[in-house]
Formats: structure tokens, sequence, C-alpha cells
């Protein structure tokens, strides 16, 4: 670009670029960069496209929220609370709400979005899992895509309890009292959370710092990281003709992609504006000021608040026990212990794939569900673990719509707790594995055409078509993993840790389908030729 | 399967059980691609939105003047919708717009990026490692052990004042687990929402609760600046529920059979289990049930726990008349309200 002056606007603007940041070398690296493109690979960007408006409208609600509890009468529009003294956080949120013009919408939508955000989160999360697209070279990007989930959380929850109001507050006095059941240090945590006792005049101001500074930088770095991996590794792809290991197949960014992504952008932006206009969220007016003696029935928690929740509520009362006066609250921190132990088992598990099938080598093909089934059925189990807390939370509500008794619904979600994830995990097992005997069965004899022949001696039969190469490649062009039995180290001694490793192994793998081979395909065509005649000639030919 | 490579590097993906991988399929031209007048409709689709769009952003402009948010729910209800009904027609259609001008009139060629080692290249790996070394000769770090040392030492203490300057977070609980407003001849006020004000004060005579009625009670004086320096505070500890039983129905500790009146009991409305008020009395079953996490409490006996998460029962305030017929306090609550914690037993 230095050789020849440039002479068009957009030519000088390139110019000025190149000159000062060597905008070339950004281009030419990403201007064409291949995107496989897949309904579901789009989840993930609306997570992002959703983080980005909740950022832009949270932004302008900082101009007008005033994170303080000093104690004010309100003097407002709304007739319910004039006089009532209340906070200013609660007047300045109230003012956003009725007061300024298109406060509601904007309040409405950074709620809105912020809900989005961790729902697309945790959906982008299961398409990642059931893929198996974790696996090696992108088992970092899982782990920070798990601690993306965790900041979505804390984002949420310490944004939910800014607004002062009776809701909040009673958010705030449930983790209080989850803060105070930790064993030695949990009173001391608490008064130092509230800067004394609850609820004092100190939380809001603390909380929002954490909100609008801490967490969103969090936020912010780990997004950057996840997509620097993202470029780093290239996409994953679904298994499909001229698809490999070694190449990406899909759409430049320059134009196509980029077309999409910032379209799909506006979109999400549209969407989230239709909500925010049409539907209410957290009227908090409705509400009045936080005060510890009020609370009406029937409240519930952000959804993504729920799973705590309704653990909480699904734990009975002996869980809680004294050893010589000392309380240990096992009914309120099992919570913690339940939360955390998820987490702890998402960080790991594209770790403990990779040793139990002793498969270190790089996959950029994902798998099909059905093609891995008891990693498909641990993770529905999980859904199933997961839904049943989130559905507990909702409790009293399910209680009252089908007119049961409150206390039944929570023997049944202390069944479903336990049973609930090992029957999902059962079905889901053999519901992978039929698919794939269904996939063989497809791949051997052709798909079902519809078409029905009588042949001269009066049998009936169902014409079967072969499939084009690339469907047939799709369905048989996978590795199953196997059972790896337990081997020797390098001083021919078999460890416990190895025996352990061949045991879940066997629990893995030990029922499967394997894939069609060309060989099994070859055999069934002769086997077809010779028992049917020339009527199933098409197949293969 | 047993002799899976453990080394990196994926397996090609082009011969697998037998087959050959068959390459992309036939590219499938659109209608755009070869016929102008489908392109030339496809390009005023794409226009069209974009022009929507602009409609949509107008709207909002006109609509933020024209349905300006007053004091009716009504008024901010249509300023909001009509608003919000400008920015998703303006958004919508931008998006709308661009996906469709990819969809149908960009190349939808497929392309084809080969992937390459992650790692860099066996030279790379040579001069880092060798940059690495030369920094460790020039800094003298491994011969240094002294420097090195007191260094790490020096780095692992730096951060303690860092989270020193937290501690006045807060002050120590000291004994504020255990004492509230409540004492000996407190009366018991009605709790009206908010503070009340030490004028506004609505004391409860013992003769106007009738059986079946529960009352939300707060200590009198709990708005006397002097008294509670944080009135919440108070409240999130203090706060009562009275309720009058047939005395025959009551089934009361001998021990504690002078700590209601006539029927009368009063207990705390702080949930034992994590702190929300148990405001839900039902007066058939006499049952106090917690709206958060469905705890639930016998009033007949002791508010013990019958149901649910928590585990103690909801403290007693001992209760009995004055000399004017009004209810007050024998004393504080003979054990700490709220949430279990962990210096509970041993204050």
């Amino acid at each position: 670009m230095s050789t020849t002056q440039p002479t068009t606007t957009i030519g000088k603007a390139a110019n000025f670029a190149e000159t000062r940041v060597g905008a070339s070398v950004l281009v030419r690296e990403f201007g064409r960069k291949i995107f496989p493109s897949h309904w579901s690979f789009m989840l993930g960007e609306v997570a992002l496209y959703s983080f980005i408006i909740v950022v832009l409208s949270g932004t302008f609600l900082t101009f007008f929220f005033q994170p303080a509890m000093g104690e004010l009468h309100y003097d407002g529009p709304w007739l319910p609370l004039r006089g009532v003294e209340i906070s200013e956080a609660y007047d300045s949120t109230l003012a956003i709400s009725l007061e300024i013009r298109g406060g509601l919408f904007i309040r409405q939508m950074h709620h809105w979005g912020a809900l989005l955000f961790v729902a697309a989160l945790s959906v982008h999360m299961l398409r990642v899992f059931f893929t198996g697209a974790f696996r090696r070279p992108r088992e970092l990007n899982w782990v920070v895509g798990v601690l993306l989930v965790i900041m979505g959380m804390a984002a949420g929850f310490t944004g939910y309890s800014l607004p002062d109001d009776l809701l909040s507050g009673n958010g705030l006095r449930i983790i209080d009292g989850i803060l105070k059941s930790l064993p030695l240090v949990g009173t001391y945590i608490s008064f130092f959370l509230f800067g004394g006792e609850f609820p004092g005049i100190d939380i809001v101001a603390r909380l929002y710092t954490l909100h609008i500074m801490i967490v969103p930088a969090l936020l912010i770095a780990l997004i950057g990281i996840h997509l620097m991996f993202v470029v780093v590794h290239k996409h994953t792809q679904y298994p499909g003709a001229g698809n490999t290991e070694k190449n990406v197949v899909g759409e430049p960014v320059l134009p196509t992609f980029a077309a999409k992504g910032g379209g799909f952008f506006f979109l999400i932006f549209g969407l989230l504006s239709l909500i925010s206009a049409l539907f209410t969220i957290n009227p908090i007016w409705n509400y009045g000021p936080y005060d510890p003696s009020p609370v009406s029935a029937g409240t519930q928690p952000d959804w993504y608040i729920g799973w705590a929740d309704g653990f909480l509520r699904i734990v009975p009362g002996w869980f809680e026990f004294y050893i010589f006066g000392w309380p240990i609250s096992f009914n309120i921190n099992s919570a913690v212990i339940v939360m955390g132990g998820v987490f702890a088992v998402m960080f790991i598990y594209p770790f403990f794939e990779a040793w139990l099938q002793k498969d270190h080598r790089e996959h950029h093909i994902l798998d099909r569900p059905r093609n891995n089934p008891t990693r498909t059925a641990i993770g529905v189990a999980g859904i199933i673990f997961y839904c049943n807390m989130w559905a507990a939370a909702s409790g009293d509500i399910i209680a009252v719509f089908f007119q049961m008794s409150l206390n039944d619904m929570i023997y049944i979600f202390r069944f479903l707790f336990f049973f609930g994830p090992i029957i999902g995990y059962i079905i889901t097992k053999r519901m992978c594995l039929a698919l794939q005997r269904k996939d063989r069965e497809i791949a051997l004899h052709g798909r079902e055409t519809a078409h029905i022949i009588r042949l001269p001696h009066g049998e009936f039969l169902e014409r079967h078509e072969a499939l084009p190469p690339h469907k047939l490649w799709k369905i048989t062009a996978f590795e199953s993993p196997a059972y790896v039995p337990a081997e020797p180290n390098a001083e021919g001694k078999i460890t416990g840790m190895e025996k352990l490793r061949a045991r879940l192994s066997r629990f893995f793998f030990e029922d499967r389908v394997a894939p069609v081979t060309k060989q099994e395909l070859e055999a069934s065509h002769h086997d077809h030729d010779a028992v049917e005649g020339s009527n199933n000639k098409e197949l293969g030919h | 399967m047993t002799s899976k490579e453990h080394s990196g590097g994926g397996s090609q993906l082009e011969e697998l059980n037998g087959f050959t991988n068959p390459g992309l399929p036939e590219h499938k031209p659109r209608l755009a691609d070869s016929d102008p007048r489908a392109e030339k409709v496809a390009e005023r689709q794409v226009a069209a939105w974009f022009i929507l769009s602009m409609i949509g952003t107008i709207w909002f402009i006109v609509a933020y003047f024209l349905f300006t948010p007053g004091e009716s729910m009504q008024s901010i209800r249509l300023h909001n919708m009509f608003v919000g009904l400008g920015a998703a027609v303006a958004m919508f259609s931008i998006g709308f717009g661009a996906v469709l001008w990819a969809k149908n009139l960009m190349s939808d060629h497929e392309g084809i990026d080969e992937r390459h080692d992650i790692g860099g290249s066996e030279e790379d790996q040579a001069i880092a490692l060798e940059i690495l070394h030369q920094a460790k000769e020039e800094s003298g770090i491994a011969r240094r052990p002294l420097l090195r040392n007191t260094l790490i030492a020096a780095l692992a203490i730096a951060p303690l004042p860092a989270v020193l300057v937290f501690r006045d977070l807060g002050p120590l609980p000291g004994d504020k687990m255990f004492n509230t407003l409540w004492q000996k001849g407190t009366r018991l006020i009605r709790d009206v929402g908010g503070i009340p004000s030490v004028d506004s004060e609505r004391p409860i005579k013992a003769d106007e609760v009738t059986i079946g009625s529960a009352y939300h009670v707060l200590p009198s004086g709990i708005g006397d600046e002097e008294a509670s320096e944080h009135p919440l505070n108070e409240k999130a500890k203090a706060a009562v529920l009275l309720m009058r039983i047939d005395p025959k129905e009551l089934k009361e500790d001998p021990d504690r059979k002078d700590w209601s009146h006539d029927g009368i009991v009063a207990y705390s409305k702080i949930c034992t289990h994590v702190g929300c008020p148990v405001a839900l009395y039902e007066h058939q079953t006499h049952h106090l049930l917690c709206p958060c996490h469905q705890s639930t409490f016998d009033v007949t006996e002791h508010c013990k726990v019958i149901f649910g998460p928590a585990k103690r029962p909801l403290p007693q305030l001992p209760i009995t008349v004055d000399s004017e017929g009004y209810l007050v306090a024998q004393s504080d609550f003979p054990e700490p309200v709220g949430p279990t914690f962990w210096e509970i037993n041993h204050p």
C-alpha cells in the first residue's frame, strides 16, 4: 500500500489504518477464515450477543441508578408508595422504571438479556458436551466455559439484589442464612459482607462494585480468552462428506459469516426489544421497599438460581446436627456442596473421558450424540438432576396449579433427586443404542421407499434404496469407543488406578453397537442378491 | 481399539471402517444465482427490510415524545410498549435484511481451510527454549538461590496487607446475634409495614386479640432513633407473630406454661432455616408455613418443625399483660432467632 498513493476515500482510509496499525495482517489472517455453518453453532453466538446487549443496557442504567441505602421519603408519581420511607437505591430504580422515558424498556431489556445470556450459555454448554467438542485440544476452553457460567450466575445474582425491593432483599436474606450456616467462619463472613448485622446499609454499594466492575471485567476477560481459543483451534464440524480431521468446511468470515453473524446480533437485539416491550419483568414498584417482616407467597428467584433454591427446599431438616453444641447445618450447606460438586464434575469431565479411553488424540469432527451412548446418557442424567432441583424451586406454585399437596410435591422431588437421573440414564442409553442400530439397518439395507412390490409367487416386499455415498458416509464414518482393558505400565505392573480405569471403561463402553464396515455392507449385498434375486439390485450398485 | 495412538494428531477421517470419504457433495446453485429476475426480487426484499428498520427507528423517536409516561401505570405501559416495538422493528429488520442478503445474494460456495498443528514448528520451539535458557543465564536465577528464595518469600507474604485491609468491612458479631430489642416490659405493637415512629405506635391489648386471629408484631420503641441505630436490622431480629388459640388446643410444656397469656402465644417470625419471614398462618391447623422453602411449624406444640428443611423450632417470646391490659414481653427470646449459626450454643 505504500508504493502507490491511494486516490479513493476507502483507499485513503485503508492506507491510514495500514500505516498506523498494520491492518492488512489482520485482514489477511481473519478475512477469509472459515466457519462451519450449523444452527447449533449459533447458541454461543446468542450468549455473546445477549452479553453485549446487557453491557450496553446496563451502562445506560448506571447513569441513573444510585447504589446507596440512605432513607428518603418517596415523592414520585407512583401513588401507592408516596410518603413511604425507602432507600435511595429503590427510589432511583423506581425513577428509572416509572419516570425516565425509555427507562423501563432498557431496564427490562437488561433483565431479560441477562436471563437469555445465562440460558444461552447453558444450552451452548450442553451442545458442546453432547457432541464431544470438549475433547483435545479444547479442554481448556471448556474449563473457561464453565467459569463463564459461574460468572454469569454471579453477575445475575449481584444485579438482582441491587434495587433493594422486597424480593431482592429476601433473596439476600437467604444468602445471609446460607453464609451463617457455614461452620466456623459463617457468622464472620456474614458480618463482613453486610458491614455488620443483616441487612445493614452497605450491601447495595458493595454488590454494585461487584456487579458493574469486578464480575463484568472477569466476564469480558474470559470471553476474550474463549474466542481467542476458538481462533487458535479453528471451529469443530459435524461428520459429513468432505469434512475431515484436517480441514474446516464452511463460510468465509468476509463477507458471508460476518453478514450472518452481524445480522444475527440484530435479530437477538430485536427479540430482546420485543420481549421487553411486551412482557413485564420484575415489577419492583409492586413489591415495595425491602422490609424483613413481610414476604409474598409464591416468590421465585431468577431461573438460574432456581436449582440452588429448589435444593434448599427438598433437603429435610434433620440434616442439621450438633457436635458438642456446635451446629453442622448440612440441611443448608449441602446446597453449596451440590453446586460445587456439579461444577467440579464439569471442570474435570474432559480430562476424565480422555483418561478413561486412553484417547489423547485431537478431535475436530464432532460426535453425533447417539454414537457415544454413555456420555449422552450421563448428560441427560445431569439435565434431569438439575431440572428436578430447578422445578422444586417452583414446587409451591406447581402444587397450587395442580391442586396437589405441597408436601407430596416435595416427596416427589426427593424421589426424583435420586431416581430421576438413573431412570433418565437408562432410557437415554437404550435410545442411543437403538438409534445406532437403526443407523446400521439403514446403512446395510438402505432406506425404506414405501414402494411395495409383489413377487411372482405372491410375496410382498418393500423396496429399499441404497443411500447416496455422502449420506452413507455420515452414518458410518465414526469411531465407536470400545472397552480398553487394564494394561500393565512400563514396569509390567497393573496399578490400582489402572484397574479402576478399566472398570469405569467397561461401564462406559461395554454396551456398544459397532459401526458398519465396508466389508459388512458388501457381505449384506451378496446375501440380498442370493436370497432375494434381482429385486434389490439397486442396493450398492 | 486397544491399540489407540497415544500421540497427538487425529485420524484423517478420510478412510474409516473401510469407507472412503466421498468429498463435498456437488454444489447446488440457488435460483438467484442464475435467474436475474429472482436476484432482483431478493435484492428488493433486503432493501425493504432495511427501509422497515428506518421506519422502526423513526417510530421509536416519535413514540418517545408522543407517549410520555405520566402518573398512571397505563401511560407508563403504553410508553414502554410503543418505544419498545419501535426498537424491535428497527433491530429485527436490520437482522432479517443482513441474513437474507447473506443467504440469497452472497456466494454460498463452501470454503475449506486446512488445519495446522497447534504447537509451533520444531524451529520455533527450539528458539523459544533458547530464549528461556538465555533469560535464565542472564538473570542468574538458577545460580543465585539466595536472591530467588528471598524474592519468592517476599512475594508470598506481600498480599497479606491486601487481605488485611478488608478487615474493617464489618464489625465482629459480638453478642449481637443473641440480643434483640425485646426485654422485660416491652410492649407488643402492631407491625403495619416499614418502621413506625415512636408517636404512631399501636400497642395491643390482650382482650382485643380474638381466638383465631394473628397479629404481626414489633417491639415498642423500634422507631426510636436512640434505641435502634438501624431499625431494619432490629426488625430483622425482633419481628414476631402473635396468635390466639383456644387454650384447650395448646399442648404446652409445663415449664413454659406462663409464657403465654390465655391462649395468646408469640413466636419469632424469622425462619430458623435461612431467615425468611414465616408469614403464612393456617387458622384451622395452627400451622405456620414459610413461603420461601416451605418449612412448617406447629403453633400448638411450641412451633416445632413438622415439615421442611428447618431444624429448630421458632423461638417463643414469653409474654404477659401489664397493669393497663397491654401485652408486654417478659424478657428477650430465651434463644437466638433466625438461621442457625456456628456460635449459636456458645454465647
